[in-house]
């Protein structure tokens, strides 16, 4: 574990990204601390509206005269309870599927990739817009859309390293010593599989906040006056090119945590993938 | 000297890892005759490999590091030579290779048509003398190649260009690897574990064709193996490798008959036979990134003293073109 | 005859698939809501309406018999009628369809032509200065919002610089319709003028999509050459002297590009999924433009014809895509 660290700190990309989530993190909790007019989620001051980032609005104010900064402290909160439960509620239903379809061979299991097969040939983002379309627009909605799109990636994951799995020799002697299927699942394959599921956690989280910032985007996500950045970036568009501000920090905003996931991801791969471990001595 | 076509010298060669620089090749000598097939014998991670490696010049460049040493074929020091020159000169042309694992040493989406005639496109014989136009070098060229793939007794020569790798047995490879490395007429062919990836019927088909080839092509054959029974086969002389270092060297007779270092009698009686059984060598081989000082072997031998554990031994002539690296060699047949 | 089993092996999994799709949106659009009538009828539909809405429907019946006349009716072409158009919704897609499909495939072509040099550079020269910001580069470029994206270009070319279209596919009406394709119908009717200004109009939509389309081939196109670069067959080409030249733009880039093929399916998803906000930033008449505008006004049944249009539509493209790489990968045709 401490090798694994030290060895992130050496990746200054994978560090940067480890700086980038922590700071999101910092802002969403610290968001009434931090922020310079926390009433404006819901408080609007028309006088003020459109006004240009300056002394007052470091990041200039919307359409109704709230300060962008303080709102997309806000904003960061609902981008990661969306993320974090849609992808808990993902895992959480992906990881066993994968599981018991990897370690049982049969018509069940053959049944269950299947149906992950079909939900994987369908783009992610336009399964989620039905989904969010048909139950109406609303934080819990946008999470259960995200989650019901996102599950076969682990399903699929590790279903593929179970199986590999199942033929090493440590697995065939847990089985052969009379280990339950239940302890050789959990104690014995999840722990051997599970970098690669950090691997795919880590990046499958920049990829639902893109998604969940486009529900937004298109109107499908939390309503206003919910401060989410991809909402936020919709309303901006009646007031380009003269209140530019309000279009670029929001997606800065995304631009910026998403990015955190992904080079992190990218540095995690390096460092739990052994056979790139391998590849990559050669370099230096 | 005059018959010399190779002599390496006093290589050592070092591998960069995360865990520190590990010195594969310690100060190895190695010498082949024109003609002549000679045996490298060892353990794995004894070197092998990495010495064959070092003459056709295609250690990967970023990890492993070239310390000091010479290899001379034909008077020329390869490491001396850059790249351009290796490649177009020397691997290929007077040094060929064939490689341990025929199931992947074949580009596996070109045909094996393709690829041999890329290889003659390069490597052909009849570009030395220039004299040819292109469209008949082209012609004798293809000739040639079906003639090879005769006398490596492939069924069907003109199918099997038209094919793909995975659509040929492993044997079939082998048989095909010989052959191409027969076609650019060197005077060197280098077959790394040839026969280690195949079935143990298929091994000594390929053994004796490899062995049969080289006679009458006249080609001098690098052979290594960790298995001194298909040493024993075909190859006319045996250096032995332990640890990054060559400790003996010898013609197969004398070798066989009369081993002077301890290593090789360990390795002679670690041979399952009806009077010993199974006898294994004590201790472990050691680690290349701390290794033993002096003879590399004197933690496993019990003849070792104070003096093979400061200097390494010296090579020294007990017979006729039989030298051996040991303070305390056994006497004759010992 | 490997070709025909091959599509009909692939055919057989399509239509299962496909089904699979249709399942899918029945259960959202008529299982998930509490009340799918008033779903399709609108806000501001009267309970007759509804009442009316739902026998027409058979909302009444048994689940499979719903299902088997919801996937009838969908062969049948049959998506019900749009709200907001007042048309059927499958005329409104297809006539959609032609714009989305200009738009994707100009965009897969330039990402093509700029990410595999770039990848393949990025391989060979791996931990240079160029390979560690093409990482960072690609990494960005897979973590921008791309309909945020879209309103930064729009802003700054269209809005401040005024040297690109603001949106559209050209300015005032399109060429006659022949095929649809702007680009093509303009070159069939030698019409330079509207060639070049549908061109114009391009230019953000493509290098919107292009960005993250392109981060993908780049990524693939590395990791499949690096992959190809530790092989055993580079090792033993390299052995034999063949050409780096040859070995890299021959024999190792055919391997990473029959890797990257694969890779066209998921690319296209995200070009997709792009194209549905980006269209709707730059105002192009394709599928996206008419989900959001269809997903603003709630017309439902524009929302679900979408998802099976866009999902089939997926569905072929990773079915035409197996097809070719088994093709193009002699290991795969069996």
């Amino acid at each position: 574990m401490l090798r694994i660290l030290r060895k992130l700190m050496e990746d200054r990309a994978a560090l940067l990204g480890l700086v980038l989530i922590v700071l999101l993190v910092l802002a969403a909790v610290l968001a009434p601390l931090l922020s310079t007019h926390p009433g404006d989620v819901a408080e609007f001051h028309t006088a003020r509206r459109l006004s240009a980032p300056g002394a007052e609005n470091w990041l200039g104010t919307d359409r109704m005269g709230s300060d962008i900064y303080s709102r997309l402290l806000f904003g960061a909160r609902i981008t990661i309870t969306i993320a974090v439960t849609a992808i808990a509620v993902a895992v959480a239903i992906g990881v066993p599927i994968g599981l018991i379809a990897g370690y049982y061979e049969g018509i069940g299991s053959d049944l269950l990739m299947r149906v992950s097969d079909i939900f994987l040939a369908v783009p992610q983002i336009v399964l989620a817009i039905a989904i969010a379309q048909t139950l109406g627009p609303s934080i819990e909605n946008v999470i259960l859309a995200l989650s019901a799109t996102y599950w076969p990636f682990w399903a699929r994951l590790v279903f593929a390293e179970t199986r590999s799995c199942k033929n090493e020799p440590f697995v065939e002697a847990a089985i052969a010593l009379g280990c339950s299927p239940y302890r050789v699942m959990v104690l014995h394959i999840l722990p051997s599989i599970s970098s690669s599921i950090i691997v795919r956690t880590t990046i499958g989280m920049g990829g639902t906040i893109l998604t969940a910032a486009t529900l937004g985007f298109l109107g499908l996500g939390p309503p206003p006056p919910t401060p989410e950045w991809g909402r936020t970036i919709a309303e901006s568009r009646e007031f380009l090119p003269m209140a530019w501000w309000y279009a670029a920090f929001p997606g800065l905003a995304i631009f910026l945590v998403v990015m955190g996931f992904n080079l992190l991801g990218d540095g995690l791969r390096d460092v739990l993938d052994p056979r790139l471990r391998r590849a990559a001595r050669h370099g230096k | 000297m005059e018959s010399d076509l190779i002599a390496v010298r006093g290589l050592r060669v070092s591998f960069g890892s995360d865990a520190g620089v590990a010195r594969v090749l310690d100060g190895v000598d190695l010498t082949i005759r024109r003609g002549e097939i000679m045996g490298l014998v060892g353990e794995s991670g004894c070197g092998k490999t990495t010495l064959a490696r070092s003459i056709l010049g295609i250690l990967p460049p970023h990890a492993t590091r070239i310390e000091a040493g010479e290899i001379r074929f034909e008077g020329r020091d390869l490491l001396g030579l850059g790249e351009k020159t290796l490649a177009s000169e020397i691997r290929g042309r007077a040094i060929a290779y064939i490689p341990q694992d025929p199931f992947t040493a074949f580009n596996p989406v070109f045909t094996i048509g393709t690829q041999i005639d890329d290889l003659m496109r390069f490597k052909s014989p009849l570009l030395r003398g220039g004299a040819l136009s292109g469209r008949d070098r082209r012609r004798q060229d293809r000739a040639r190649v079906l003639e090879l793939l005769r006398m490596v007794q492939l069924p069907d020569p003109e199918g099997v260009l038209r094919k793909y790798p995975h659509e040929v047995s492993g044997g079939q490879r082998q048989r095909l690897m010989i052959a191409m490395a027969l076609l650019p007429e060197p005077q060197l062919v280098i077959a790394d574990e040839p026969t280690t990836a195949l079935d143990v019927t298929v091994q000594a088909q390929i053994l004796t064709l490899l062995k049969r080839l080289a006679r009458e092509h006249g080609v001098a054959v690098l052979f290594t193996t960790h298995d001194l029974g298909t040493a024993y086969e075909i190859c006319d002389r045996i250096t032995v490798m332990y640890a990054g270092q060559e400790v003996e060297e010898a013609p197969v007779a004398s070798f066989f008959d009369a081993p002077s270092h301890p290593y090789t009698r360990k390795l002679l009686d670690s041979l399952p036979s009806s009077e010993n059984g199974i006898r294994g060598i004590a201790g472990e081989i050691p680690r290349l990134i701390d290794p033993p000082s002096g003879c590399r072997f004197h933690p496993r031998c019990e003849r070792a003293t104070e003096e093979c554990r400061t200097t390494r031994p010296p090579p020294e002539a007990v017979a006729a073109g039989h030298t051996v690296r040991c303070h305390h060699p056994l006497e004759g047949g010992a | 005859m490997k070709t025909v089993v091959l599509i009909v092996n692939r055919l057989a999994w399509f239509v299962p698939t496909l089904l699979g799709l249709l399942a899918i949106v029945f259960f959202i659009s008529h299982i998930v809501p509490a009340d799918p009538a008033a779903f399709v009828a609108g806000e501001n539909a009267t309970p007759e309406t509804i009442a009316a809405i739902r026998t027409r429907l058979g909302l009444d019946q048994p689940l499979h018999v719903q299902f088997w006349r919801y996937i009838v009716s969908i062969f049948d072409g049959d998506m019900g009628r749009s709200i907001y158009t007042g048309r059927p919704v499958a005329e409104d897609l297809l006539s959609r369809l032609p714009a989305t499909l200009e738009l994707t495939l100009v965009t897969v072509v330039v990402a093509t032509v700029v990410g595999v040099p770039l990848g393949v550079v990025s391989a060979l020269r791996r931990n240079s200065w160029l390979d560690h910001a093409l990482r960072v580069v690609t990494i960005a470029g897979l973590a921008i919002a791309s309909f945020w994206f879209a309103i930064l270009l729009q802003l700054l070319f269209s809005m401040r610089l005024g040297v690109t279209p603001l949106g559209g596919r050209v300015e005032g009406w399109g060429p006659e319709q022949i095929t649809g394709f702007y680009l093509i119908d303009a070159l069939i009717l030698q019409d330079h003028e509207i060639l070049l200004d549908a061109l114009q109009h391009m230019i953000l939509p493509v290098i919107t999509l292009a960005v993250p389309a392109t981060a993908t081939i780049v990524r693939f196109t590395r990791a499949g050459v690096l992959d190809a670069l530790q092989s055993n067959y580079v090792l033993y080409e390299t052995a034999m002297g063949y050409p780096r030249r040859l070995v890299i733009w021959k024999y190792v880039l055919r391997n990473a590009l029959i890797g990257t093929v694969t890779q066209i399916g998921l690319i296209f998803g995200i070009l997709l999924a792009g194209a549905v906000v980006v269209e709707a930033v730059f105002d192009w008449p394709g599928l996206g433009t008419f989900a959001v505008n269809s997903i603003l006004s709630s017309d439902y049944n524009a929302v679900m014809g979408f998802t099976v249009v866009v999902g089939t539509m997926f569905i072929v493209v990773n079915l035409i895509v197996d097809i070719l790489h088994g093709m193009i990968d002699p290991r795969e045709a069996r």
